[in-house]
């Protein structure tokens, strides 16, 4: 395998609740509860799981948007960590990221142009305002947009090609490194095939490496290399995409496909179903044990006593879970 | 099995700055008694404006209905005075929004929010009311319902809102409910479980469902018939697994190869649908999909009309039937 660009080693992100000035600490939600992964130059990972499980979480410390209550985020060989405010936005140009919503992600007092040349400028990357300006026609284009776009502002696309724009703007630093925080789950079905084509594409001519964090389970199939499956703050699953769809060992992973409906009515009136019981409890007080026994269709006795560990089951594939 | 709702020929407009929506635009479908159908389109395809229209819920004065009929068990519904009209909804129809957050009221009591409907439409004492509330909710999977009675929308998770939004809908015992994209601000498990619920519901209570839906995997499992919607009309009919099997419009055979599937294979590249959704202030003239059409011919300059292709299939293209050999080709 191509050589580790970013290692996540421990990651462990905790939030305090309450505890302002006045009032007393109410708890800590355990946001991401100790994760390791590893993403490799130019491969696409995904990272799924349901809300409050701790994806978006681990993109944002990832970037370092959020420090980090303890653990490593390695990149490029480097630790994170150790850098000062000023250093990790050097560093940040190698890592950039794509929202869910290009609506609010774009500034909508300024043009299309405006909003592309901006971190050029910040970074200096293209000096001069013709250059600039060239430069973000260049990437227009990249992006399956014409060069006059960048007169217009936001309003006057549609979210497809809002989407396209943040994309380019991201693509101005020149990262190794994409976070792609649910880029397609905000936009119309027709138009997400065009946005996953294209993040292909680019993919494949600029040589990125993505972590691409979704909950759609098709999509997720479909674009990445290896899959990270997230319950509750923890990696419960890691493995190739075709191992993990074909033969996941996770009771979780396996509910989680189960649920996804499949446009066939033929086969949806023969397929068996795994319907969970309850809810995703709250990472405020998170079940004893391994987190998932209280909904787990197969949970035993040790279930809600001990922590499983994340283990190898077969190389390169992990689960976490004493049954597997 | 005998018609309960029956649209023929509806028109909802709205007048906005940049000129006249057609947001319904000449659209008939109809629902039989215990039968869910459902309405499929992407957003500003008329869906949503489709259910408001028949509730008589269309913001005024930029909204309105232009003509058409929404007969209801007989009655047209356009032509009910408002008072009549609010004896339909709630207690005749009832309607599941999309956000169960902001449908439901933050500052009243689930209970209160249940007993409320049932004390005006069906005149229940406030005991017999609160008895019902309790049945209602333990009948959606609340546990300990008579507990839950006292609490409000912000202590319950979005699963269990939407599982109180069913209560409500159900709580006078309607014929017909109308949800509007009822699982898509949930979580895929709980999605199932919400889904799984309202089918088992309408099964055992008898009520038609209307479902109004971006996502064809779930029309696919629990819709009886379909309808497709772009740009305010109706351009296929069909039952679900007709429709899927044997699509004859090229919007509904686009969108249903657009989207990557677990069933399949995985492809090296998906087959998008071309160009951006229409401007509905700016339509092209004639078929409105033609401009992001793979099967366009010299005649869809011409709007094409919705007609049968098949039996119970109904499509609105010039080609429908050369689809199939012509997507073979």
């Amino acid at each position: 395998m191509s050589e580790v660009l970013l290692e996540v080693r421990n990651l462990v992100k905790h939030f305090p609740v309450g505890g302002g000035f006045l009032s007393r600490n109410e708890g800590t939600v355990r946001a991401v509860d100790g994760i390791s992964f590893k993403l490799h130059r130019g491969e696409t990972l995904g990272l799924v799981g349901e809300s409050g499980c701790g994806k978006t979480t681990t993109g944002r410390c990832i970037l370092h948007l959020e420090r980090p209550t303890s653990g490593q985020i390695v990149f490029e060989g480097i630790d994170l960590a150790a850098k000062s405010e000023q250093q990790l936005r050097q560093m940040r140009r190698h890592m950039q990221v794509i929202f869910q919503d290009p609506y609010s992600s774009l500034n909508p007092r300024m043009t299309i142009g405006q909003i592309i040349a901006e971190p050029i400028k910040v970074h200096g990357l293209v000096p001069g305002k013709a250059a600039r300006a060239d430069r973000v026609k260049e990437l227009l284009t990249q992006v399956g947009l014409l060069p006059q776009h960048a007169e217009r502002y936001p309003h006057q696309l549609s979210g497809g090609q809002r989407q396209r724009v943040g994309i380019a703007r991201a693509l101005a630093m020149e990262p190794s490194l994409i976070i792609c925080d649910e880029p397609v789950s905000a936009l119309d079905v027709s138009i997400q095939a065009q946005i996953i084509n294209l993040l292909e594409e680019l993919q494949s001519r600029l040589g990125l490496t993505y972590l691409f964090i979704a909950h759609d389970l098709s999509v997720v199939r479909h674009i990445s290399d290896r899959v990270v499956v997230m319950y509750l703050g923890k990696i419960v699953e890691i493995a190739d995409r075709q191992t993990l769809y074909e033969a996941p060992v996770h009771p979780y992973t396996r509910a989680l496909l189960s649920a996804v409906p499949i446009p066939d009515p033929k086969l949806e009136g023969t397929r068996e179903r795994t319907v969970l019981r309850g809810e995703v409890p709250s990472p405020l007080t998170p079940p004893g044990g391994c987190v998932f026994h209280p909904r787990c269709p197969i949970a035993e006795a040790r279930c809600s006593a001990e922590i499983p560990r994340l283990r190898e089951i077969h190389p390169g594939h992990w689960g976490a879970c004493h049954l597997a | 099995m005998a018609t309960l709702l029956e649209v023929r020929n509806l028109h909802t407009n709205f007048r906005t700055r940049g000129g006249v929506v057609r947001a319904v635009d000449g659209v008939s479908w109809d629902v039989q008694e215990g039968e869910t159908v459902a309405l499929v389109g992407e957003s500003g395809c008329g869906k949503s404006v489709s259910a408001l229209s028949i509730m008589r819920l269309v913001s005024e004065p930029a909204g309105r209905i232009e003509s058409g009929e929404i007969i209801y068990k007989g009655r047209d519904l356009l032509k009910l005075s408002e008072e009549e009209m609010r004896g339909v909804r709630g207690r005749e129809i009832g309607m599941i929004f999309q956000e169960p957050m902001t449908s439901l009221n933050p500052v009243l009591s689930i209970g209160r929010q249940l007993t409320e409907g049932l004390e005006i439409h069906l005149k229940m004492s406030q005991q017999d009311a609160r008895a019902r509330a309790v049945e209602l909710l333990g009948m959606v999977g609340i546990p300990d319902p008579a507990r839950r009675l006292g609490q409000y929308p912000h202590h319950f998770s979005g699963g269990m809102r939407q599982r109180m939004m069913i209560a409500m809908a159900l709580a006078c015992n309607p014929s017909l409910i109308l949800a509007d994209e009822p699982t898509t601000a949930l979580d895929v498990t709980i999605q199932a479980q919400i889904l799984e619920l309202m089918k088992d519901l309408s099964k055992r209570l008898g009520v038609a469902m209307l479902i109004i839906t971006h996502n064809l995997g779930v029309v696919a499992r629990y819709a009886d018939r379909v309808n497709v919607m772009y740009a305010g009309r109706i351009i296929e009919q069909a039952s679900a697994a007709e429709l899927y099997a044997n699509p004859r419009h090229p919007y509904t055979l686009g969108l249903l190869r657009s989207v990557p599937r677990l069933d399949e294979p995985r492809r090296a590249r998906l087959d998008p649908i071309e160009g951006q959704p229409p401007d509905l202030t700016r339509l092209p003239p004639g078929c409105s999909f033609s401009p992001r059409c793979a099967y366009r011919v010299e005649r869809c300059a011409e709007a094409p009309p919705l007609e049968d292709v098949d039996v119970a299939h109904r499509s609105a293209c010039w080609e429908a039937k050369h689809l199939v050999s012509k997507v073979a080709a």
